[in-house]
């Protein structure tokens, strides 16, 4: 859904997300790692079972709520992405 | 868990936007003890989001993100160099209220405690002054499809734009209208992100309904050519724009495929990947309505905001508020308001003398009376959207629980009478944006149906904590038995 607009010339980094090797730039929040990914779905709705993508990015919609390290509901858009962590989305 | 840390403060500043990060700044030099704390990892609040980051790593950047956006760095080098202890990636969930003094005493300094989290673990603070800082948010712009992945806000696509360098792919189509929608614009063409339109809601006759703004606008002159150098960047990039659109709805099975709208008399379909909407900003109240300060509806800007008075206080005793979170003025008028609440507070804690506060008070005043020119122009350029009390009945309101207009309407109808009773009735506003998506809209839709005002119908009662916690972080800051 995203792409980078040039080399990030930061240190690269990988993240486990479902499963799956993403690979992000040290300094990239746990949500726009999952953009550039092609992880863009975090989580499915309570009610319907919608799939659910980020909104707002700034803290205040929760949609982009995901497993990160075996912690669950983290707003993704909060926190910094890390070498090595694991995500796991409800999508 | 690890066990709770209490520090005493004189102030403590929540957000580091560009009036937090003023604010914090001034009140250190005149000697306060200053904490401030904000959720995300660098100062810059949402309008300089990733400010250090672009300037240390990614400074290239800067030639598309323009100057506004540069200007940050200037604040954040001032607050960096100030006495702050400052807090990042730190979660504010629960303001207290001050203790109630015994019956005929008053409370010779009265402190409030305020709690927040930092990277799992809980702190209390003892504080002499709280200054809220949390800006604004888009409005939400709730049309059928809202919910669809794919559709964001523009400010969330800019956002990301800043900090992490990325720019959405294929068919990006901006909706809405306001500033922050054409500053954006003009962000990816200088980027080379390409657009693939711009669907403009501004009703027609903007300029005419402006017009007779401009006079009271010319103090912001400055403000006015940047915003014209923008407007004419963009008619020269070739971006087809729709004007006069209504009626917009996102289709898709899944995710986003399609924005449909009406507009110069037919209906149209675009194919797009990611849409972006914008219908303006409005204060984050969450924090000053967590103390129980007053609001008031801002009928031109359809939105509410927390009473203040001249110096920034809300109407709980010790807590300001200074930036968009006091009203929409923007980001030149946050920064002011941020150096004349905390002189304030200096004052107001003993630090200066009244004459000091005033004297430097005053410079502040008049940059921000020139900061704030423009804003009734542009709120008569840019209105609220007219249909924010008259969506389809299966458009989602709140969009945690899945609440629609329609079931609303409903209720209201039956009797319901205001945000707090959908609460028991639908659960809309009970879920973890608690009510940040859907407030307003609710607060709208069932004035509409009862036919009251939304000052009158009110907003939803907040109550701590503000963000989700763990048992662990409430036990933390648990004060044990006596």
């Amino acid at each position: 859904m995203f792409r980078r607009l040039r080399d990030p010339g930061r240190r690269p980094i990988r993240l486990l997300v479902d499963g799956e090797t993403v690979e992000a730039a040290d300094g990239d929040t746990v949500a726009a790692a999952l953009l550039v990914g092609g992880h863009a779905v975090a989580r499915r709705s309570a009610v319907s079972a919608s799939p659910r993508a980020p909104y707002c990015l700034m803290g205040v919609c929760f949609e982009c709520l995901v497993e990160i390290d075996g912690e669950p509901s983290r707003q993704a858009c909060l926190v910094p992405a890390r070498e090595g962590m694991v995500v796991r989305t409800g999508r | 868990m690890v066990a709770f840390v209490t520090a005493e403060v004189d102030l403590v500043v929540i957000g580091a936007g560009p009036a937090g990060m003023t604010a914090a700044a001034t009140a250190a030099e005149h000697g306060l003890s200053v904490m401030l704390l904000d959720e995300q990892r660098e100062p810059g609040g949402q309008i300089y989001r990733g400010i250090e980051t672009v300037r240390d790593r990614r400074p290239a950047d800067l030639a598309f993100l323009g100057p506004a956006y540069a200007h940050g760095a200037t604040l954040a080098d001032a607050l960096r160099r100030a006495r702050v202890d400052a807090r990042f990636g730190a979660t504010v969930w629960h303001i207290a209220d001050p203790p109630k003094p015994p019956r005929g005493k008053r409370l010779v300094d009265p402190r409030r405690t305020v709690v927040f989290s930092r990277e799992g673990d809980a702190a209390k603070l003892s504080a002499r002054a709280v200054l809220v800082a949390t800006g604004a948010m888009e409005r939400p712009v709730p049309i059928p499809g809202w919910t669809l992945p794919g559709v964001m806000t523009v400010g969330a696509a800019q956002s990301v734009m800043k900090a992490a360098g990325i720019a959405p792919e294929g068919r990006l189509v901006l909706a809405g209208s306001g500033p922050l929608l054409l500053q954006f614009a003009a962000q990816c063409v200088a980027a080379e992100v390409p657009i693939a339109a711009i669907v403009d809601t501004a009703p027609g006759g903007a300029l005419a309904r402006a017009v007779w703004r401009l006079p009271a606008a010319l103090p912001g002159w400055r403000t006015l050519l940047k915003g014209a150098a923008l407007m004419r960047s963009l008619a020269r990039s070739g971006v087809p724009v729709h004007r006069g659109a209504h009626d917009l709805v996102v289709e898709g099975e899944g995710r986003v495929e399609r924005l449909s709208f009406s507009a110069g008399g037919g209906r149209h379909s675009l194919d797009a990947d990611v849409v972006c909407l914008h219908e303006g900003v409005v204060p984050n109240t969450q924090m000053t309505r967590l103390v129980g300060a007053e609001h008031r509806w801002v009928p031109v800007q359809r939105c509410f905001a927390p009473t203040s008075d001249d110096w920034g206080e809300t109407t709980a005793p010790g807590v300001y508020v200074a930036g968009d979170g006091g009203g929409i003025l923007g980001a030149g008028a946050a920064e002011r308001s941020g150096r004349i609440t905390a002189l304030a507070i200096a004052h107001r804690l003993g630090a200066i003398p009244e004459a000091t506060r005033d004297l430097m008070a005053a410079p502040e005043r008049d940059a921000r009376f020139a900061d704030a020119a423009v804003r009734p122009l542009l709120d008569a350029m840019y209105p609220p959207p007219d249909w924010l009390a008259d969506m389809d009945d299966d458009a989602i309101v709140c969009r945690c629980e899945e609440v629609t207009a329609g079931a609303l309407r409903q209720i209201a109808g039956l009797g319901c009478p205001g945000p707090n009773q959908a609460k028991a009735f639908l659960r809309a506003g009970m879920g973890p944006c608690q009510g940040r998506m859907c407030g307003l809209t609710v607060t709208e839709v069932m004035a509409k149906t009862l036919g009251r005002s939304p000052a009158e119908v009110g907003y939803y009662r907040i109550r701590p904590p503000t963000k989700p916690v763990t048992v662990g972080e409430l036990a933390a800051i648990a004060e044990p038995a006596p």
